[in-house]
């Protein structure tokens, strides 16, 4: 018996006169980690921000976790657990590096103006746990030593680890990574993997756009191909591997039978 | 040890240093308005102002430099409760309701004010906002010149005089009093009464700042987009910013109509919203101590200018060329350009307002 | 019906003045996304140099036409100077820092336009001198003036040009270019620089204009005139659609007709009396034939802040703009 958290049903969301998402349809399992590929201006991101309420869809329907999330704002869609990083990383970048993780807290915990003003026990106790969790999540993502530096002073890789600390912050089912490893060497990318893998196991869902492909073959048990806001193949990698259309998409004419150029 | 910013940090390193530090403010703070007294009861009045607007500050501060957003019409708050307290507290209405009642009704209605305000208007951009919020501003003026007729609100432009003065305890606050032979003046009574509301309004102000919903303001400050996909409802913890700065001139506000037991529309121009952001801006937006510091620095400026610009030009032309109310505004509004072209996160700026306002790294706006 | 021509009169002439403003709130917004917070102190300063000029050649004997000429044309050059000087001091060293930083300097800056004009023209109301005869026409029992008419007709005149400008000259292309991407439009060898420092000279030129419109249509300039216009023409570029040139035409109009009739009418409009159910007490004092209104006349500067709270609320792009409303 399968375990749906995410069902997506023909997304649609149009700029103008361009079609950036176009009757786009997926689900994902709880537990899996879900890949999200295609070329530049394929609609990813779109798809992201549709997902996470940034955008509005012009028709479809999402059903998370058993209730539906079409129109929530990204606070609301945050509170029900979806949490996600973004392409151009959007850190705050003066604060840091705790106060950053400290932030994902917020929707998790509930301390008022009152509490605040009057430091009562139970916000006391409360900000305790919310440092304490933070210091957790860098210690988990590997960034323990860097809690009190200014998140812009880190480099790229870490910057892309904090984001995603701060989003586990909020305690998500299911986690969204715009391509998390874009701008890093092979070697972040497959601590970058390895912490995904570990992320996954640790029961929260993965949905994980990224151009290499290669890593996304290695981690991802299902892939979703968007071109041209069209979806044109999803399966296990094995078979997107396989796929004409795919191919195509990719590079440009059928040539070869398999992906080997990691874009 | 919960985190604390870096300003307290210094005062932690040596428990002891930091104590004997405090004891000699706090000797030097009580003793001030004796030796303002000696030059003359005017500057202990200059001094309280000089808390007011300070009060004043702080409330703004939190708008401005907590959550980011610009409000050019927050004097409108402070003559909320300044007319709260003279239509409460004077012979308009025949209502005599008591000091420490009325400032929280002030702070209450400002408050509401502020929601008013804010709510349909906080999605706006920051810009957009700081025009609007001066609309805002405006609007009020126009509505305490005018609510005379048909029903005589707030007796238009004439004002409303002879305010009660503040009386907690049987002390009234506007008269020479006793203790141990030391003759304390309605000014000085004044002086401690505000030090103390100044005090509690820092407190609250640090408070805010270490919590978690001043964390929301940083956040919404730094990056909007990525506060609301971390969960955080930024209209709504905007709000809050905007009621809390609102309460604060609230407060600030029905003081003032106690000490000077006289307000009218004249005295809630736009002019001193601007000042009042002047004192935030230079003092360094988001830094408590600076943003004091700002408005003393103001308040006292001013007085100073009044003191020696007119001998001044005495001395040199024979009569007063300009005016000293003029070189004071001048001041103000080369102040505001030169502390934006080269110190933007003000004079005593804080960590991180001075990290985002650092025109090398800024970004561009989106 | 009276009231009502009349009142749509004089909305159209205050309209046509807010528009001419509000073109150069909207010609700097549309190019680099600021608002040019000290625009309405430009304004003033045109109306100021004009009361000069105007004053001084008011007996010389020349035709008054040519002093009026004269006096606009010695305005625009010192606004020009003035809305220059605003660009390199307030605004260029801040186009990359945050939102906040250029709206602040540029407070600074119409509070020390606002006190030197203080102290060049005194704090006093200025008389413009009214050389120009009035002539009054009656349309349908509505009166208008000569100058009335003549702001209105300058108003489409200078609007005409300026699209003119910006849709077929060069200078319009390169300008247009700029607001589009600053950073292609540098590429492909136009003077980012020049072209905004253009853009600020020419909206200072038609504010000049402007303070010459305002001054001889109230008699009156003051060092302080700038502000509340400036407001109210920003109130009436945000109506139209900010960054759109025909836009703050309508606005302005449309504002003008708006303050006016709102003005005009408010008073009958919350008069109490015509309400008699609600409030009984009042009956005897209405059937004596007193109004009780509840809001005034005087509260005609309120309905500019209303029109842009309702309209930044409700379509924060302006009638005929396009998107305004960022997200961050």
């Amino acid at each position: 018996m399968t375990d749906r958290l995410l069902v997506c049903d023909g997304l649609a969301k149009r700029f103008g006169g361009v079609h950036a998402l176009d009757g786009v349809s997926f689900a994902i399992e709880r537990h899996a980690i879900y890949g999200l590929i295609g070329p530049n201006g394929a609609g990813k991101t779109t798809l992201f921000n549709l997902l996470t309420g940034i955008y509005t869809a012009d028709a479809g329907r999402m059903q998370f976790a058993g209730g539906t999330i079409d129109g929530l704002s990204p606070d609301r869609v945050c509170e029900r657990g979806i949490a996600r990083t973004f392409q151009n990383i959007r850190l705050f970048a003066n604060l840091s590096v705790l106060e950053n993780v400290m932030i994902g807290r917020h929707v998790r915990t509930k301390a008022g103006v009152f509490g605040a003003v009057f430091r009562t026990r139970a916000t006391q106790d409360e900000e305790a746990r919310i440092e304490r969790r933070a210091h957790e999540l860098l210690d988990y993502v590997g960034l323990a030593d860097r809690a009190n530096d200014i998140a812009r002073s880190l480099p790229y890789g870490e910057q892309r680890r904090l984001e995603i600390a701060r989003a586990l912050a909020t305690e998500p089912h299911l986690l969204a990574l715009d391509e998390p490893a874009a701008g890093m060497n092979s070697t972040e990318k497959a601590a970058l993997g390895e912490l995904i893998k570990r992320i996954r196991t640790d029961g929260v869902t993965v949905l994980l756009i990224e151009h290499d492909v290669k890593l996304v073959m290695g981690i991802c048990e299902h892939i979703l191909v968007l071109d041209y806001g069209k979806q044109i193949a999803e399966g296990v990698p094995e078979d997107v591997r396989r796929d004409r259309r795919v191919i195509e998409a990719y590079l440009g004419t059928v040539g070869d039978d398999s992906i080997k150029v990691a874009t | 040890m919960p985190h604390v910013k870096s300003q307290s940090h210094h005062l932690m390193r040596s428990p002891v240093l930091a104590w004997v530090g405090i004891a000699l403010i706090a000797v030097a703070l009580i003793a001030l308005p004796f030796a303002l007294a000696q030059i003359g009861t005017a500057w202990v009045r200059i001094a309280n102002l000089a808390i007011l607007f300070a009060l004043l500050a702080l409330g703004l501060n939190i708008v401005v430099g907590f959550a980011g957003l610009l409000d050019l019409g927050y004097i409108a708050f402070f003559a909320v409760g300044a007319y709260c307290y003279a239509l409460l507290a004077s012979p308009h209405f025949g209502l005599h309701l008591p000091f420490w009642l009325i400032l929280p009704i002030g702070a209450l209605v400002a408050c509401l004010f502020g929601v008013l305000l804010g709510a349909p208007t906080l999605k706006l951009r920051g810009d957009y906002l700081a025009i609007v919020t001066l609309g805002f501003g405006e609007i009020v003026r126009v509505f305490l010149n005018n609510l005379a007729r048909p029903i005589n609100i707030t007796n238009g432009p004439q004002g409303i005089s002879r305010i009660d003065p503040v009386s907690i305890g049987g002390i009234k606050f506007n008269t020479t009093g006793k203790v141990f032979d030391l003759a304390i003046s309605g000014p000085m009574k004044y002086y401690y009464l505000l030090l103390i509301v100044l005090i509690i309004a820092i407190v609250i102000n640090i408070r805010l700042q270490n919590s978690r919903i001043g964390r929301a303001w940083e956040a919404i400050r730094e990056d909007e987009i990525a506060a609301r996909a971390m969960g955080i409802n930024t209209t709504q913890i905007k709000l809050l910013a905007f009621a809390m700065g609102a309460s604060f001139g609230g407060i600030a506000g029905g003081i003032f109509a106690a000490i000077q037991q006289f307000i009218s529309p004249e005295s809630f121009v736009l002019v001193e919203s601007i000042m009042v952001l002047s004192m935030v801006v230079l003092g360094g937006m988001g830094n408590i101590w600076g943003v004091v510091a700002g408005a003393v620095l103001l308040s006292f400026v001013p007085e100073i200018l009044r003191y020696t610009v007119l001998p001044v030009q005495n001395a040199l032309f024979g009569r007063a060329i300009v005016e000293p109310e003029v070189i004071r505004m001048l001041l103000f509004g080369l102040a505001l350009v030169a502390v934006m072209l080269y110190r933007p996160a003000g004079l005593f700026p804080s960590a991180v307002r001075r990290r985002e306002l650092a025109k090398a790294d800024a970004r561009l706006p989106a | 019906m009276e009231t009502f021509l009349q009142q749509l009169f004089n909305g159209l002439t205050l309209g046509a003045v807010y528009a001419v403003v509000a073109l150069g709130y909207t010609m700097v917004y549309g190019i680099i996304q600021l608002i040019n917070f000290a625009h309405g102190e430009v304004v003033m300063i045109g109306a100021m140099v004009a009361f000069t000029i105007i004053t001084l050649l008011a007996n010389s004997g020349l035709p008054p036409v040519a002093i009026v000429l004269i006096g606009t044309s010695c305005a625009i050059p010192v606004c020009m100077i003035v809305g220059y000087a605003l660009e390199r001091i307030a605004y260029r060293p801040l186009r990359n820092a945050p939102r906040l930083a250029p709206l602040i300097t540029a407070i600074g800056m119409s509070i020390v336009l606002q006190h030197v004009a203080m102290m060049v023209w005194s704090r006093n109301n200025l008389a413009f001198p009214q050389i120009i005869k009035t002539e009054t026409y009656d349309i349908a029992g509505a009166s208008v003036t000569n100058i009335q008419i003549v702001i209105v007709i300058l108003c489409l005149v200078l609007m005409g040009g300026l699209l003119w400008l910006v849709h077929r000259t060069r200078l319009g292309i390169s300008m247009r270019a700029t607001a589009q991407n600053p950073r292609v439009a540098g590429l492909m060898g136009v003077n980012i620089n020049r072209e905004i420092a253009i853009t600020f000279a020419i909206g200072a030129a038609l504010g000049a204009v402007a303070g010459v419109m305002v001054g001889s249509y109230y008699g009156i300039a003051h060092y302080q005139m700038g502000a509340l216009l400036g407001l109210k023409a920003f109130c009436a570029a945000v109506l139209g659609g900010i960054g759109n040139v025909p836009g703050a035409m309508v606005g302005g109009l449309l504002l003008g007709v708006i303050e006016a009739l709102g003005a005009g009418y408010i008073g009958d409009l919350t008069d109490l009396c015509a309400v008699p159910w609600l409030f009984a007490g009042l009956a005897a004092r209405c059937a004596a034939g007193e109004h009780i209104s509840l809001f005034g006349s005087n509260y005609q500067d309120v309905f500019a802040f209303l029109v842009l709270i309702a309209v930044l609320v409700l379509r924060p792009s302006g009638l005929l703009g396009e998107r305004v409303g960022d997200r961050a």
